[in-house]
């Protein structure tokens, strides 16, 4: 069985593409198996049957078969059409011209509004804004409490009135209060309510009524099934949401719910929620999403995260060292701390191109401990060891793996590994791209290597 | 005519199991419940029971068929009437469309359509429609266990993904236990993780008079659930409920977390937990049999909680996981009251499912 959406996709249209030349039941063994992966990732089935549809049309039109690389062709269509599926490129979000920016979320109950409510707080706070949330589920058992927590952590301002009062009047009660405390957003936590309550779904058109949001956010859990179309649908008539913030990214569901409330609604996918910590919320780039379930990698996105992390000048520095061949130990030290603030490894490998195939990787589950060990060594060198691990030898081995409670054989290692990514790290400052043959061969070299945990 | 649809038809055939039985019996809480030597001090009176049932399971086909897109259109009788080619896509699709998913909706419509065409059941529109919900009835209901609270104490333990419902479902079943069985019940605030997730169990802890035994936030979960085991056995409580943190069960280290909790209960009581429930939400698509299956594989899931039922989704991913993995669905959410957690009845579930 395919573990992804991307790597079904991709082996089925390297099938085409090995083949050179297409023929109709070549389209229609490929749709077969798009149908399929699709429908595994979730995806509505009316979608589902329509976006094969339109593939088909395309796949057997002039443009795939007089090219000279037909696979290549399809797999160029399957993206656009992803893409233009899920939103084509980025949308915004409204921002209000003058007064505070109000934001109004709803969704099911479990689909994480809650904790979106902070972590869209702590993606305003970090562009300095001032924001404020507004606790309106007064149903759930100590949601109150979490809002006021989890915004408290994001460093937003929280407005409640326990869970005595109405939600309506505390909606419009926080927007008072927002306007006299100027403050730039206020997002309004609702209760997670069923869209076929039709009582909680007025409440819910009382609250859009009375404050007049400039946004209104549908949560919608990326593991949702075929009903996420009905969801939306009824969202939007009630609610006439203008987005929505895909959560729980993080886990394996492929999302599909996403491309099927896109394309039933028109509404488009603003925000996806990646991860456990406030802070892994980001816009969500359907361009990249569709190249991403292609196995092209999520490149962009990947880039984006190194820079606002790691610091410009220093990466310039390096590409110098890299260049001169004057990378050191150190170095490599400063680097690995700078790549580790980035998040956990095996995330940072799923966005790189290629990787995904590579099922070594894939089901990688990189021991974080090992890189504290690596650390460990070369913290225990002396900065002229670390400037030449060469000169690394007998007693100060000996005494280097007892300062960081290894082993001779560790620090060996380490010193070995090190030669060998100078070397391959010589050749992609040069410009070229490592060999992922290369790069798994430097992954077999020695200890100090991330272990690799197959599932 | 082509047939479009997505079935390999060189896919293995169905095998149907051994223990299929053809009139499910009605399952009642006592039913589902094993409390070993326990008589239970209130027992539900017994000729209340079909009368609250028939609600409970009138408000389950409602809801079921509330969808626009319900079963229930796409399977009228009428789609029997005249049974071709279509009559299977129509069939697929309205599976597909429960969450079914692909596998196990081929597995059944070809099965059911070899049976016609091989002349087992006739071609007969009532006959097939009703085959059609005895072979649902049996992918769901895959050797129907109860929930087992024989020891004593019984340690039941409450696992899954963020926001499908444990705590809530914690309470509700700690209601029925104390309420109807008259049994002492110890809640263990295992979720030291989610912000007010142990304020939520308290809320509920009281509404069912159970106990609460409580950490510190950011405590380690292993420690409360071994305080809650000390505190019963030194009450003598019949049972004790952990909560746990809803985690995604990519997250490698915190399955782990799961099984270490686990064998702290076990230092306490060896067998403990005895039973351990997931909850899945109705809503979950494919990836609930994924869910399923690691959270399974961390810490021994021995049934699932269907939990949401009152919306439009069908929760067709439980016969996904019965028919994959074996784990029964034993208990089903099916609306926000205490009584709207009941038994699961894989026969009237395939009804309700497939009712016009």
């Amino acid at each position: 069985m395919f573990d992804q959406l991307s790597d079904r996709l991709q082996s089925t249209l390297s099938e085409v593409r090995s083949r050179g030349k297409l023929s109709e039941s070549d389209v229609d063994a490929a749709m077969r198996e798009i149908r399929l992966a699709l429908l595994e990732a979730d995806v509505n089935f009316k979608v589902v049957k329509a976006f094969t549809r339109t593939l088909k049309e395309r796949c057997l039109g002039a443009e795939v078969m007089d090219s000279l690389d037909p696979g290549q062709q399809v797999v160029k269509i399957v993206n656009e059409e992803l893409a233009e599926l899920m939103g084509g490129t980025g949308e915004e979000l409204t921002m209000a011209h003058s007064g505070p920016t109000v934001i109004l979320m709803s969704g099911l109950q479990g689909s994480g509004k809650t904790t979106a409510c902070a972590k869209l707080a702590q993606y305003f706070r970090k562009q300095s804004k001032d924001v404020a949330l507004a606790a309106c589920d007064v149903y759930r058992p100590a949601a109150v409490e979490q809002l006021v927590t989890m915004g408290g952590r994001a460093g937003a301002q929280v407005y409640e009135k326990g869970t005595e009062a109405d939600p309506v009047e505390i909606a419009s009660w926080a927007l008072d209060r927002a306007r006299e405390e100027s403050r730039d957003v206020l997002i309004i936590d609702t209760a997670g309510r069923l869209h076929i309550d039709r009582e909680l779904m007025a409440e819910l058109a009382s609250i859009r009524k009375r404050t007049d949001p400039d946004d209104v956010l549908l949560v919608v859990d990326a593991m949702t099934g075929q009903d996420a179309v009905g969801v939306a649908e009824s969202f939007a008539e009630a609610a006439e949401f203008d987005g929505v913030v895909m959560t729980k990214l993080d886990g394996d569901a492929r999302g599909g719910a996403a491309l099927s409330v896109k394309a039933i609604t028109g509404k488009p996918i603003l925000f996806a929620s990646t991860g456990e910590k406030i802070e892994d919320f980001d816009r969500f780039h359907p361009d990249r999403m569709a190249q991403r379930i292609l196995g092209m990698g999520d490149v962009l996105s990947l880039i984006e995260k190194a820079e606002s992390q790691v610091d410009e000048r220093s990466a310039v520095e390096l590409q110098e060292k890299l260049k001169k061949d004057q990378f050191t130990l150190e170095d490599f030290l400063t680097q690995m701390k700078q790549v580790r603030k980035m998040g956990p490894l095996s995330g940072i490998i799923g966005m790189l191109p290629g990787m995904g195939a590579m099922k070594q990787l894939k089901n990688a589950d990189i021991d974080e401990r090992e890189l504290d060990r690596t650390e460990a060594i070369i913290l225990s060198m002396t900065p002229a060891e670390r400037a030449d691990p060469h000169m690394i030898k007998g007693s100060r081995r000996k005494r280097i793996a007892n300062g960081s409670g290894t082993k001779v054989q560790h620090v060996n290692a380490l010193v070995k590994q090190f030669d060998q990514m100078r070397v391959l790290m010589r050749s992609m400052a040069n410009g070229k791209m490592p060999d992922p043959q290369q790069l798994m061969a430097m992954q077999q070299g020695g200890m100090p290597k991330p272990k690799i945990r197959r599932r | 005519m082509v047939r479009t649809s997505f079935r390999n038809p060189t896919a293995r055939r169905f095998v149907p199991s051994a223990g299929y039985r053809s009139d499910p019996v009605s399952t009642t809480w006592q039913d589902m419940l094993n409390l070993g030597n326990r008589t239970p001090a209130v027992a539900t009176p017994a000729d209340e029971e079909p009368e609250q049932r028939r609600g409970v399971f009138r408000r389950l086909r409602e809801s079921l068929s509330a969808s626009r897109k319900a079963l229930t259109e796409e399977i009228g009788s009428s789609l029997f009437d005249r049974i071709d080619d279509e009559t299977w896509e129509l069939l697929e699709e309205a599976l597909i469309l429960a969450d079914v998913g692909a596998p196990t909706t081929a597995a059944v419509v070809e099965r059911l359509e070899h049976e016609v065409e091989s002349g087992a059941v006739p071609a007969d529109g009532v006959a097939v429609r009703d085959r059609l919900i005895e072979i649902l009835a049996e992918v769901a209901g895959t050797a129907r266990a109860p929930i087992d609270l024989a020891a004593e104490p019984a340690v039941l333990m409450m696992v899954g993904v963020n926001g499908t419902g444990k705590t809530t479902t914690i309470g509700k079943i700690a209601w029925h236990l104390s309420k109807e069985f008259g049994l002492s019940v110890v809640l263990a605030a295992a979720d030291t993780y989610r912000a007010a997730a142990a304020e939520q169990l308290e809320a509920w802890a009281e509404r069912a008079g159970a106990e609460l035994i409580r950490g510190q936030a950011g405590a380690d979960p292993g420690s409360v659930a071994f305080d809650a085991i000390s505190a019963a056995r030194a009450r003598g409580a019949d049972v004790v409920i952990v909560d746990t943190a809803g985690r995604l069960h990519t997250q490698s280290d915190l399955m782990e977390e799961l099984g270490k909790v686990r064998r702290v209960i076990a230092k306490q009581i060896p067998e403990a937990p005895h039973e351990t429930l997931i909850s899945i939400d109705a809503t979950t698509g494919q990836n609930g049999l994924r869910q399923a299956k690691i959270f399974s594989e961390a810490a021994a899931v021995d049934g699932v909680v269907l939990t949401k039922l009152d919306g439009t989704a069908k929760g067709g991913i439980a016969l996904a996981i019965a028919a994959d993995l074996g784990i029964p669905v034993k208990l089903i959410g099916v609306g926000e009251t205490l009584e709207d957690l009941r038994p699961f009845d894989p026969g009237e579930y395939a009804k309700a499912l497939l009712a016009e």
